[in-house]
């Protein structure tokens, strides 16, 4: 249990690096840089867009779409690292009973695919 | 020892904040933004407790993409959220008493929980000893489990097939590139010589 948490010491270490270095650069530009608030500056710029605006409007139903199928293929993926890893345990069974679950799932890229829900038009 | 125990209380701490905020922030993208901070702690704690592969899937799958999909609804929501918070006020002191109801339940449910003493003889798949996490679920999971394994692929199949049936319309006047028709078009039906006659025009 020790073993396996100090294999992700480092991370730990990554992570807090990363706040620290973060901080700083935020902290640094508040102190060492001059600060000239101006409601000019916030504003747009020639034909720009407003700086700050509701960005909520309504779009396209096909973004979502595209982010389901991503789920879908990024369970898919994850059903996958263990399989690679215990391969040698589970035999020709588990091999199989992995390309059965792919199988399925290539039916419903298939369908996908001829359906066109992968192109943008 | 020390040292899993702060960080422990670290993660712990900021996922509570977290969640704290993802029901307070006014902005419901910000909510969003701070529950994939959630995410990220609770992947923390799980690595904690030893569950490598549930932290890294939480990761890959609740951040990279629930947290998408969670970003597309708020935006597709064309909701004022000002006109929603209106009545918030009215409603703090019902849903005060409900949380505070829950809350005393919940105390006394998990203050005199304790694992009955035959429970870890009963499990149907003990954590074997001296394998990785990983390791000790690919052994079960498409062997012992097959008939759930498979089930979860029919699962993500019907998902695939519901949304494509539900989102996806054909729109007219779109006109798209047919490469094979493209290229197979030849010299004789695209070009045409002619002679113009001076002052005649065509």
């Amino acid at each position: 249990m020790d073993g396996l948490l100090l294999e992700y010491l480092p991370i730990l270490i990554f992570i807090g690096i990363a706040v620290v270095v973060a901080g700083a650069a935020v902290a640094a530009s508040y102190i060492a840089a001059r600060q000239r608030p101006d409601s000019e500056k916030t504003s747009a710029y020639e034909c720009g867009f407003d700086a700050f605006d509701d960005a909520r409007s309504k779009f396209e139903v096909r973004f979502y779409l595209v982010a389901i199928l991503f789920i879908i293929f990024d369970l898919e993926v994850a059903f996958l690292f263990p399989w690679a890893v215990s391969l040698g345990e589970v035999g020709m069974f588990g091999f199989w009973s992995m390309m059965v679950f792919l199988g399925v799932l290539t039916i419903g890229f298939i369908y996908e695919w001829k359906k066109g829900a992968l192109e943008w038009e | 020892m020390i040292v899993q125990a702060l960080v422990f209380y670290m993660f712990a701490a900021i996922a509570v904040a977290g969640g704290v905020m993802v029901i307070s922030a006014r902005n419901p993208v910000h909510s969003v933004l701070f529950l994939i901070l959630v995410f990220f702690n609770a992947a923390g704690l799980f690595l904690l407790l030893g569950a490598e592969f549930l932290a890294m899937v939480l990761v890959v799958v609740y951040v990279g993409a629930v947290a998408v999909l969670f970003l597309f609804v708020v935006m597709m929501l064309d909701i004022n959220y000002l006109k929603l918070r209106e009545g918030f006020l009215q409603y703090l002191p019902t849903g005060a008493l409900v949380g505070l109801v829950l809350l005393v339940e919940l105390g006394l449910v998990l203050g005199s929980w304790v694992f009955a003493p035959e429970a870890p003889a009963q499990l149907a798949a003990p954590t074997p000893a001296d394998l990785t996490n990983t390791e000790a679920l690919g052994q079960i999971v498409y062997t012992q489990y097959v008939y759930l394994f498979q089930a979860a692929g029919l699962i993500l199949l019907v998902a695939m097939v519901g949304t494509i049936l539900l989102t996806l319309r054909a729109r007219d006047g779109v006109r798209r590139q047919n490469i094979s028709r493209q290229i197979s078009r030849t010299r004789e039906e695209s070009v045409e010589i002619r002679k113009v006659p001076t002052r005649g025009g065509i």
